[in-house]
């Protein structure tokens, strides 16, 4: 017989498992986690997770987190189920999630591109050490697909923008 | 399915005379499962005209990343080599719909379908040439995917709905590096200029076949399933001519193709990509590492 309580507690491991490329976030803070199910009658959990980028590699490392994490915590049946719908944005992350990332030394996503067409305007990126509103993106893509790379103008430190998508 | 794909064959011995140790397709299963919405099952018809998408979409990504340590700086290498991924990322979600019509996996259709069978344009398979012959034919290809995906956002299909909502702001994002590119190149010294109108000359004879439109989907497009080709050619002129004009070259000609890669007649480069692309999983198939 499967209570709430299982439930509340399937649904806290798999929103405990950290992004294996930005650790500091779990994938309930990015949005990445959707949903956590039980079926009544036999047990099995159903976890559904969506991509932050189509071709994400760290999908396949957070699908086997989840069933290792589950499955020690004595859940045997796991599925672990992918949507495309509706699509992950920048708006998924939680603003815990938004905290944690500028404290980890990554300026989080400052909101939808101001102008959108092709030759697109964004909003200024702050410093995630001094603030500075000061800074200027080095690259365009940066050390994964969710992430450019920027430098502040004031502290001269390079940092990871994630960005707005 | 061959047993080699089903999920179970060992295919080489452990034995320590073999240099590349026991292959086992004990994973492809497991993979499957990321690559898209699990359960639909797309038709004949419609599996058809997925394969013109993921095909665009999985020989641009193998071109692309051909750039990587080869880009003239090393954020050029980041970026190309990104921008390859999310198209993998497109291609596989949308090979694996494709292949639900007649339960091929996504690496059935790309490892182990022959040249002919391949549905992708001919701009694709053109080569990657200089830098900015790349980036033109980016300009080109995600000018046309951005539109494209746009429209299939509203598909009647869920499923091709879905992938291209997903798809559709990450080809924007690859139409904005192309086009900060073509300007740069376009405004930079003499050579990246001259180079830059020689990779506009060279290409836009392909740009024809991708605005093309083919009685083949005309039942797609009216049950609102596919977009039409021709549908999309005006809205992705307007970009080609406002972003060249901002540094005064002209949008070339547009030029009548014979170009036929929708149905399987392609480029002489095609069977090369593929020979590059497929060797390793023709050679050990289900390889897994």
């Amino acid at each position: 017989m499967v209570t709430t309580t299982q439930l509340d507690h399937a649904r806290a491991i798999a929103g405990a498992v950290a992004d294996p490329e930005v650790p500091v976030l779990t994938i309930a803070d990015l949005g990445v986690l959707r949903d956590v199910g039980i079926e009544p009658e036999t047990g099995t959990v159903t976890v559904t997770i969506t991509p932050t980028y189509s071709g994400c590699p760290a999908m396949e490392t957070i699908r086997d987190d989840l069933h290792l994490a589950l499955e020690a915590a004595g859940f045997t049946d796991v599925v672990i189920d992918l949507t495309l719908t509706p699509a992950w944005t920048t708006d998924w992350m939680s603003d815990e999630g938004k905290q944690k990332l500028t404290a980890y030394g990554i300026a989080p996503p400052t909101g939808r591109s101001a102008v959108r067409g092709p030759i697109p305007l964004t909003l200024a990126v702050k410093c995630p050490r001094c603030s500075s509103l000061r800074t200027k993106e080095l690259a365009r893509f940066g050390s994964t697909s969710c992430k450019s790379l920027w430098q502040c103008e004031d502290c001269l430190e390079p940092f990871d923008h994630f960005k707005n998508h | 399915m061959t047993s080699a794909q089903n999920g179970t064959t060992e295919l080489a011995p452990e034995d320590s005379e073999n240099p590349h140790g026991a292959v086992t397709v004990d994973q492809l299963d497991l993979e499957a499962e990321l690559a898209g919405d699990a359960d639909a099952i797309a038709t004949p018809e419609t599996a058809e005209y997925v394969l013109w998408l993921a095909d665009d979409a999985l020989i641009l990504a193998q071109q692309l990343s051909r750039w990587i340590a080869h880009a003239p700086e090393i954020e050029e290498d980041v970026a190309l080599g990104n921008i390859a991924l999310d198209l993998l990322g497109h291609a596989r979600s949308l090979l694996r719909y494709a292949g639900s019509a007649s339960g091929r996996t996504e690496d059935d259709l790309a490892y182990f379908r022959n040249e002919p069978e391949f549905r992708c344009s001919w701009m694709v398979q053109q080569d990657n040439g200089d830098f900015a012959h790349t980036i033109i034919r980016q300009l080109v290809m995600a000018t046309y995917m951005f539109a494209l995906y746009t429209r299939l956002a509203d598909s009647t299909d869920p499923t091709l709905a879905a992938i291209a909502a997903k798809a559709v702001k990450e080809v924007e994002y690859h139409r904005d590096h192309a086009v900060q590119w073509t300007l740069r190149l376009a405004g930079g010294t003499d050579e990246s200029r001259t180079r830059t109108q020689r990779a506009l000359e060279n290409l836009w004879p392909f740009v024809g076949e991708l605005f093309r439109d083919d009685t083949s989907i005309e039942p797609l497009i009216a049950r609102g399933i596919a977009a039409r080709p021709s549908s999309l050619q005006e809205e992705c002129e307007a970009i080609f001519t406002a972003v060249l004009a901002e540094e005064d070259l002209e949008v070339p000609q547009p030029q009548p193709s014979s170009a036929g890669g929708r149905h399987g007649s392609h480029f002489s480069a095609l069977g090369f990509i593929l020979a590059e692309m497929q060797v390793l999983a023709r050679q050990h198939p289900g390889a897994t590492w």
